[in-house]
């Protein structure tokens, strides 16, 4: 008899949450339909990777690919596609690698300025490149290194050496891409990191000065521990994309001279897809990139929470 | 953005030489940084204002030499630059504000901790964010299904909310505007629209203004889409303008005049660039400052407690 009440109860509390929050719902209306048609509709869509699709049949009533996987499988043998994915994996890791210490050091640099009219000028001055589009960011390295105009070979050609087009040399795409790259978000992406230093305890900090804690041994003992559940989680966010170098940037650096090492999974998509129609082709090959991100990110999500506690879920 | 944390008094009165030395360190540091950083920007603003001749023959190293504004004169003649300028500035307006209120309806149900089905949607909702269909299946959704090819709404449609603000607005909703108010405006008698409309907005100013900066600048600064969906020139945006300008290297085009060197011709429109980089920049600077004390205030009303 108790079970049974208690059930009852159970449901009309339930009840009772859905209907006096019947406006919550209807606000979540328009949300959950944007999810649906925007987020899940293309999922649906990769069924394309496994079919031969006809325009007038639509993707449910195209045929199957015969054999099943033979888009994947015309991906995998084909010439282009160990470079695409050494391409892709060598550019993010490096960017990740060179990227992702330089906004903690400079958090952890620009917090330790008292004088707090340089600190916001230092913070203004590096987060303005962020504002600039990629567009804007691609021309201004190309104008710099323009071979008769640009700025760069002026100084090279002042210190008695020889101009040349950096944007044509493929050695130099992939400094010039993580370079420009940390020039523009460096200081952005330390914001995350000021905001949560901000929020460590002064209690921390002043206990350690009765104790004769050097500004070093504060930093190192209570500020880098403090943001280091930040950094885990950006870092576990940020291993989810290994897989997928941005399109935007890419594209706009590439030319026939750099393809070598410029060429990425999602500029070869592109082509694939967009520019000569293989629809199949470039849905299996997205959808292996998803597929590997996905598996990435669940890794690097449970070593994280095996050997600290800091996990994304 | 941060005020300084420690009281001043006390960490002065605790300075031994070595910390002294120490931030003497860290702000040569930060001024070497800065000046790193500041130099790019310095020179395209002091090249767009000198004179061409002068920026091809190396003179222009810091500040423009033979000031001139033939550069902006030139660009403002480009027809079809203006119109993107033009496109931009509506569809950013659009799809920002299209932005900030799907952002809005998404993050206040979710953060109400009595919302039944609350978990499940955050997971659904969160999933999108690390897995996707992909180019192909988004672009025959939007534009052959929803036959937006052409269309602004291509444009701002697909992104109209991005998972990773929407956890911030939402993860600000819960962390900085007590529950217990929100409760107390329910007891007497206000509904969830009235809650989020009188309570939890005028509340949330600061995180508003930033979301709304950063889908802002998004939607400037977007080529991507617009090459995929929009092909019509007089409908293109501004970025895709400046990728025919700056990338594909058409801006001798730009040219009203027919000059006779074509040397000449060249080098001023290497220096044209340049004016187009800081024009098509300007909405993005005006901008941010404005945002920016907002910004500090949203990062001082997180960290008050009670």
């Amino acid at each position: 008899m108790a079970q049974l009440d208690l059930r009852n109860v159970r449901k009309f509390n339930q009840q009772n949450r859905i209907t006096r929050n019947w406006q919550l719902y209807l606000m979540l209306l328009p949300v959950v339909v944007y999810f649906v048609v925007m987020a899940y509709g293309p999922m649906y869509g990769v069924l394309l990777a496994f079919k031969d699709y006809k325009v007038r049949r639509g993707i449910l009533g195209s045929p199957w690919a015969e054999p099943l996987m033979k888009h994947f499988v015309r991906f995998f043998t084909s010439p282009y596609c160990e470079r695409v994915i050494t391409n892709t994996v060598v550019l993010s890791l490096q960017s990740l690698l060179w990227g992702f210490p330089v906004p903690i050091l400079l958090a952890l640099c620009v917090n330790e300025v008292r004088n707090s009219t340089y600190q916001k000028f230092v913070q203004n001055v590096t987060y303005a490149p962020h504002f600039l589009s990629t567009v804007v960011l691609v021309g201004m390295i190309r104008s710099f290194t323009n071979t008769d105009y640009g700025v760069v070979n002026l100084f090279i050609r002042a210190l008695g050496g020889e101009g040349y087009n950096w944007m044509q040399r493929a050695d130099l795409f992939r400094p010039l891409y993580i370079g420009s790259g940390m020039w523009q978000n460096a200081g952005w992406n330390s914001i995350i990191y000021i905001a949560a230093l901000s929020g460590i305890d002064l209690e921390q900090h002043e206990s350690a000065m009765i104790d004769g804690a050097s500004r070093w041994k504060r930093i190192w003992h209570i500020n880098l521990p403090g943001i280091m559940p930040t950094i885990v989680t950006l870092l576990i966010l940020n291993s989810g994309y290994i897989m997928s170098v941005g399109f935007e940037k890419v594209f706009l650096m590439q030319n026939d001279l750099n393809l070598s090492v410029s060429d990425v999974i999602s500029t070869y998509s592109y082509r694939i897809g967009i520019e000569s129609a293989q629809y199949e082709m470039a849905t299996a090959i997205g959808l292996f990139n998803s597929v590997i991100n996905m598996a990435l990110l669940v890794m690097v999500n449970a070593a994280s929470r095996r050997l600290g506690d800091t996990s994304l879920w | 953005m941060t005020p300084t944390t420690q009281p001043r008094a006390s960490r002065n009165a605790r300075m031994s030489k070595g910390d002294v030395r120490f931030e003497t360190a860290i702000v040569i540091l930060l001024a070497i940084l800065t000046v790193i950083i500041i130099y790019p920007l310095v020179y395209v603003v002091s090249a767009s204002f000198s004179d061409a001749l002068m920026v091809a023959a190396g003179r222009v190293f810091l500040w423009p030499v033979s000031v001139t504004t033939d550069n902006y004169m030139q660009v403002f003649k480009n027809q079809s630059l203006m119109s993107g300028f033009r496109n931009s500035m509506i569809i950013m307006a659009m799809g920002t504000a299209l932005n900030l209120v799907m952002t809005i309806l998404a993050a206040y149900p979710l953060s109400r901790r009595n919302l039944w089905g609350r978990n499940v949607l955050m997971k659904m909702i969160t999933f999108t964010m690390f897995f996707s269909g992909g180019l192909i299946p988004t672009y025959l959704m939007v534009g052959k299904t929803l036959g937006l090819m052409n269309s602004w709404l291509a444009l701002i449609l697909p992104g109209a909310i991005s998972v990773y603000n929407m956890i911030i607005m939402r993860t600000y909703f819960t962390s900085s505007i007590p529950y217990e108010i929100q409760e107390a405006a329910e007891i007497d008698g206000a509904s969830h629209f009235g809650t989020l409309m009188r309570i939890v907005l005028p509340l949330s100013g600061p995180v508003v203004a930033v979301i709304g900066l950063y889908y802002a600048v998004g939607h400037w600064n977007s080529y991507f889409s617009a090459l995929l969906y929009i092909s019509k020139e007089s409908l293109q945006p501004l970025q895709l303008h400046l990728r025919k300008v700056l990338i594909l290297n058409s801006s001798q085009t730009m040219m009203d005049m027919a000059s006779d060197e074509a040397a000449r011709q060249a080098m001023r429109a290497e220096t044209i660039k340049y004016a187009v980089i800081v024009l098509s920049s300007v909405p993005m600077l005006i901008m941010y400052p404005f945002v920016q004390r907002f910004f500090i205030k949203g990062v001082m009303i997180g960290s008050v407690k009670g």
